[in-house]
């Protein structure tokens, strides 16, 4: 049975779901992933600072101030690593957990008055999104969803307005920057909108879960789908799945309800590499037992061909020989022997194998291929 | 202040001098191999391990954390590296899958522990407190610390040339791989190491930010590693003692906090390579430039003329050289390369200049010196 509180916590988390995957996609296209890492931990100094300064916790101003925080996270980092002063990663990894331990600090040294705990920072409290809710249009909606709504929008209308130029700055920016599509602006655009929708998942999911929304569906998308369309789609569908299967099992077990949807979307990622007709591992080992079998069908030619009408041949052309003169199973031997036979381009008889017309033809074109490739290598060497 | 003076805070400091020295050492091959975020990965992974530790052992005892966040830590370093091998998945997405996913596990597993009595204490590891330190695991600590200082000396050469440059180290037939995943492990050691100093969160401050700061000052593995240690140590120190102050301050901010100023005083204060130092060389560098052009008009414009005392106006030179020309001038006046061609200025005019002896020697000596 679900019920109004619920919906209220499957709503909030489909919305962190869906507005995470559509920016996730295109930062992991850009290989950015990280930069969602470093953006969703600064904005704790910015939510603090906001506070600070303006004593609003929620609304454009905190919401904003975060962001920027976040935005400077990842511009500073790059400053830094443009002086080559060091590395892109040290750099990264230098200013984000000292923006973020600065938060923490000054949570810690105003926590009577922020009502907000370093816990729930990272960790958020979706189970908590009823608490604090408003009205809409005679409906009771939880803050979090409504921000989590807008910021979703403000994704969604990204993604539409600059489709084309995001895919060309995502798989080729030096074409997207050559064609004047400015790809850095983009990009720039991109981590703002992360800061914006860092701040507003903040309070259901807290910073680290946030990012698990983030990439893990669009790795999954990344592993399934060829395009970017395709891999928003998987993503989509990826992250709210997750959300709900995530919820089930926080109720059965009784555990952290952000924790389990963001473990969840790991479903996903696993469920893509195992099974993923591109990049799976199911459709890898199909792929190498093809490969394998036209292999042993070529040496099977190749060894028929040679022993043609030699005196071995009574000896040499017989399944007993593939397996010990060529080392395969007698179980190989015998599925490849089948394999010729229904191709056609083996015949036994007697139990000694002959190359039938076509395939006396194709050992031919093998042999001749294999001639002028050693032949080619031969030059090549001199 | 005796309180400051207080065993608790002894076991503290020591603790986080060790975790300082430790972190500052490894940090240095963290940060020369270019792998800065896998620590962070590696640290945020250990908090499933740390808390399964807890479940299994039944307690918080230092060394069923330890081994269970090694353990956590160790597989997470594995499934980054067959994300990116296996699944032909991009480091930067490698890294935060496995980062997220490993550290939701540990917050759902976090939810269950948080069911039983006696784990009210779990969440320092998140960001770490001083006071969770006991001077019984110090011992302990100290001897993790022992071994890997001891591993990093026994192959020494060979992580040198692992982490500086991977193709020698391959072409000398060194098992490129092996030292790879030592050196992993040692990281992932380091890691859990801090974790109750420092939290699951911010331990990677403490590898990566000692190491930057001691590579903006010197050259060369050994230095660096040196002086790594010892800026560890002292962010290490300053961490205990000022949360050791005002209580519900944790540790690992400070901490981190301490190592994030040491790396930034260094980025603009240290010679050559710092930021101050450039930008006063790069004014050093202008200045001369200038000066060198101002010596440079007024000597060619007097060869011009053919004759070496013509004084051009000031005027002149502004509009030739540019707005600046007045200030490079006075300059060249007080170090006695140019003087005033007239004693006096006519009326609605610039005054007239021209070059010194010195200032002859002085533009000889440039124009020989070649380009500089």
């Amino acid at each position: 049975m679900i019920d109004a509180l619920a919906l209220m916590i499957l709503g909030t988390g489909a919305l962190v779901a869906l507005s995470g995957a559509m920016l996730g996609t295109f930062l992991v296209l850009r290989g950015q992933a990280m930069a969602g890492d470093a953006i969703s931990h600064a904005i704790v100094l910015g939510i603090v600072l906001a506070w600070l300064v303006t004593g609003a916790r929620a609304g454009p101003l905190a919401v904003g101030g975060a962001a920027l925080a976040g935005m400077l996270a990842v511009l500073a980092a790059q400053a830094l690593a443009q002086s080559r002063l060091m590395a892109q990663d040290a750099a990264t990894g230098l200013v984000f957990p000292a923006m973020f331990a600065l938060g923490v600090l000054l949570i810690n040294l105003n926590a009577r008055n922020l009502h907000l705990d370093v816990d729930s920072v990272l960790l958020g409290e979706i189970g908590f999104v009823w608490l604090d809710t408003m009205t809409l249009g005679g409906v009771d909606l939880p803050v979090a969803a409504v921000t989590l709504a807008l910021a979703g929008l403000a994704n969604a209308a990204f993604l539409l307005l600059f489709w084309k130029e995001l895919k060309l700055g995502a798989f080729d920016p030096a074409l997207a920057a050559a064609q004047g599509f400015r790809p850095g602006l983009l990009g720039q655009a991109l981590l703002a909108l992360t800061a914006i929708t860092a701040v507003a998942a903040f309070d259901a999911v807290g910073v680290v879960l946030f990012l698990a929304f983030l990439i893990v569906p669009a790795v999954t998308g990344r592993l399934v789908a060829a395009s970017a369309a395709g891999m928003l789609a998987v993503a989509l569908v990826s992250g709210v799945v997750a959300v709900a299967l995530g919820y089930g099992a926080a109720m059965a077990w009784d555990v952290s309800i952000g924790g389990a949807m963001a473990l969840a979307t790991g479903l996903g990622l696993l469920l893509a590499l195992a099974a993923s007709p591109r990049a799976g591992l199911v459709a890898a080992v199909i792929r190498n037992r093809a490969v394998q079998r036209e292999a042993r069908i070529v040496a099977l030619l190749a060894h028929l061909h040679a022993h043609e009408g030699t005196e071995a041949e009574a000896v040499e052309c017989t399944r007993e020989a593939l397996v010990q003169h060529l080392g395969w199973p007698a179980a190989v031997a015998r599925a490849v022997v089948l394999d010729g036979l229904d191709r056609g381009i083996v015949t036994q008889c007697d139990g000694v194998l002959r190359l039938s017309e076509a395939g006396r033809a194709l050992a031919r074109a093998d042999a001749g291929r294999n001639n002028r490739l050693s032949a080619g290598v031969g030059r090549g060497g001199a | 202040m005796s309180e400051l003076l207080s065993p608790t805070l002894i076991t503290v400091a020591m603790a986080a001098a060790l975790i300082g020295a430790l972190a500052g050492v490894m940090g240095t091959f963290l940060v020369l191999r270019g792998q800065s975020l896998l620590g962070d990965v590696i640290a945020h992974a250990s908090l499933p391990g740390v808390v399964a530790g807890f479940l299994i052992s039944g307690g918080r005892g230092f060394l069923a954390v330890l081994a269970g966040a090694l353990v956590s830590g160790a597989l997470a370093g594995l499934a980054v590296q067959g994300l990116r091998r296996g699944a032909g998945i991009k480091p930067d997405a490698a890294l935060g899958v496995v980062l997220s996913l490993f550290f939701a596990a540990g917050v759902v597993l976090l939810s269950l522990a948080q069911l039983r009595p006696g784990s009210a204490g779990l969440t320092v590891f998140l960001f770490g407190q001083a006071a969770s330190v006991l001077r019984a695991d110090l011992p302990a600590m100290a001897l993790v610390v022992a071994l890997v200082l001891a591993v990093l000396a026994l192959f020494w050469k060979e992580f040198k040339l692992v982490a500086f440059d991977r193709e020698a180290a391959r072409a000398q037939g060194l098992p490129v791989a092996a030292l790879d995943a030592v050196l992993t492990v040692l990281f992932a050691v380091t890691i859990v190491l801090g974790l109750s100093l420092a939290g699951v969160v911010l331990m990677v401050a403490m590898l990566i930010a000692p190491a930057v700061a001691a590579r903006q000052w010197v050259r060369g593995l050994a230095p660096m590693v040196g002086l790594a240690a010892g800026f560890g140590i002292f962010a290490g120190l300053s961490g205990a003692t000022v949360s050791a102050l005002g209580p519900g301050v944790a540790t690992g901010p400070v901490m981190v906090l301490s190592a994030t100023a040491l790396a930034m005083l260094s980025v603009l204060l240290a010679p050559e390579r710092g930021v101050l130092g450039r930008v006063l060389g790069q004014r050093r560098t202008r200045r001369a430039l200038r000066g060198r052009q101002v010596l440079e008009a007024l000597g060619g414009l007097g060869r011009d003329h053919g004759d070496p005392g013509f004084g051009p106006e000031q005027g002149m030179l502004r509009a030739y050289l540019g707005a600046g020309t007045t200030r490079v001038l006075a300059r060249l006046q007080r170090e006695g390369l140019i003087r005033p061609a007239a004693a006096t200025v006519p009326q609605g005019r610039t005054p007239r200049w021209e070059l010194t002896e010195a200032g002859h020697a002085r533009l000889a000596a440039l124009r020989a010196e070649g380009g500089r």
